[in-house]
């Protein structure tokens, strides 16, 4: 069974939503605190969307010096898969794992709403199982989400296919549409929106289930 | 010696500043007219000891960047007040 973990910093409000959606997916998914200095034996690592740390001076800027930060550096080093969601996206940019950064959005509005995504690659671990150009439905919940990089980034990311989902209709003033990238290998993956909120139909969208599938398909072939 | 410290943090020149641009939009309503280029950061104001001024602003320059700024929005300038008791 493929396991994974999911980092609760103080502040973190989607870890039970991110567990509970990696197992009605078949994974096993397991807490793991931010003090702890090791991840365990996982397949994955999922950083949750919330406010760690308050979010206090910027979002993501002291939970990347959480002391388990150190053990998902080492991880996602050795190729292992992480996913970082909404303010676990964040903290994978103040960590220096994922490029960019997200700066408050456009019009300084909150934005919670569903959002239209389009899959723009199939490299990384979270779209794998997706087709190149599928809409899929999915919720976004943020302030800071406006995707930001100066333009070497910006090509660096085209040349490397890094660029994993757009929106189809930008919400937040993001560069490019940028929902989601990955780092170049493509085992690293953060987005603002929330698919382990895209769970089921009765709910609004079941769209979220493409993406998690193909995260907790390790190793899996695309389908 | 303890050293009096401010850090300014200010987003890099180019990057978009939703921020600063709704305080312009919003200061001619208020009268304030010919305001152009606002530019919203923040200020840090702490104490450092070091055995001399120069190392007490090279420690806050390497904070500044470490942790009060995201370098790869923004900038970060240290500067020395003067000594405290």
């Amino acid at each position: 069974m493929t396991r994974i973990a999911v980092v609760v910093f103080p502040g973190s409000n989607c870890e039970y939503d991110a567990a509970a959606a990696v197992e009605q997916l078949g994974a096993s998914a397991e807490l793991v605190f931010h003090s702890a200095t090791s991840l365990g034996d996982v397949d994955g690592v999922i950083l949750p969307g919330g406010f760690a740390h308050g979010d206090y001076l910027r979002p993501g800027a002291l939970a990347r010096f959480s002391p388990v930060m150190a053990a998902v550096t080492d991880f996602a080093a050795r190729g292992g898969a992480v996913l970082g969601i909404c303010n676990g996206f964040q903290v994978l940019t103040e960590a220096g794992l994922l490029p960019g950064a997200l700066q408050k959005n456009r019009g300084l509005t909150f934005l919670c709403q569903p959002t239209t995504l389009v899959v723009v690659s199939t490299r990384s671990v979270l779209t794998r199982a997706a087709s190149v150009g599928a809409e899929l439905v999915v919720p976004i919940n943020h302030f800071s989400g406006a995707y930001t990089c100066d333009d070497a980034t910006y090509d660096s990311l085209v040349a490397h296919d890094q660029i994993v989902l757009r929106y189809r209709d930008n919400p937040n003033g993001s560069r490019d549409d940028i929902a989601g990238v990955s780092n170049v290998a493509g085992n690293v993956v953060g987005l603002m929106p929330h698919p382990e909120r895209a769970m089921s139909t009765l709910l609004g969208s079941a769209d979220g289930r493409v993406l998690l599938e193909s995260f907790v398909g390790l190793g899996v072939a695309a389908r | 010696m303890n050293y009096s410290v401010i850090v300014e943090v200010t987003l890099r020149p180019g990057i978009a500043d939703p921020e600063g641009a709704t305080i312009e939009r919003a200061l001619p309503a208020l009268g304030f007219t010919g305001v152009r280029a606002v530019r919203a950061g923040k200020l840090f104001r702490f104490d450092v000891e070091a055995a001399s001024s120069d190392e007490a602003l090279a420690n806050a320059q390497a904070l500044a960047e470490r942790l009060l700024s995201n370098p790869v929005i923004e900038d970060a300038t240290a500067r020395l007040e003067g000594e405290v008791q």
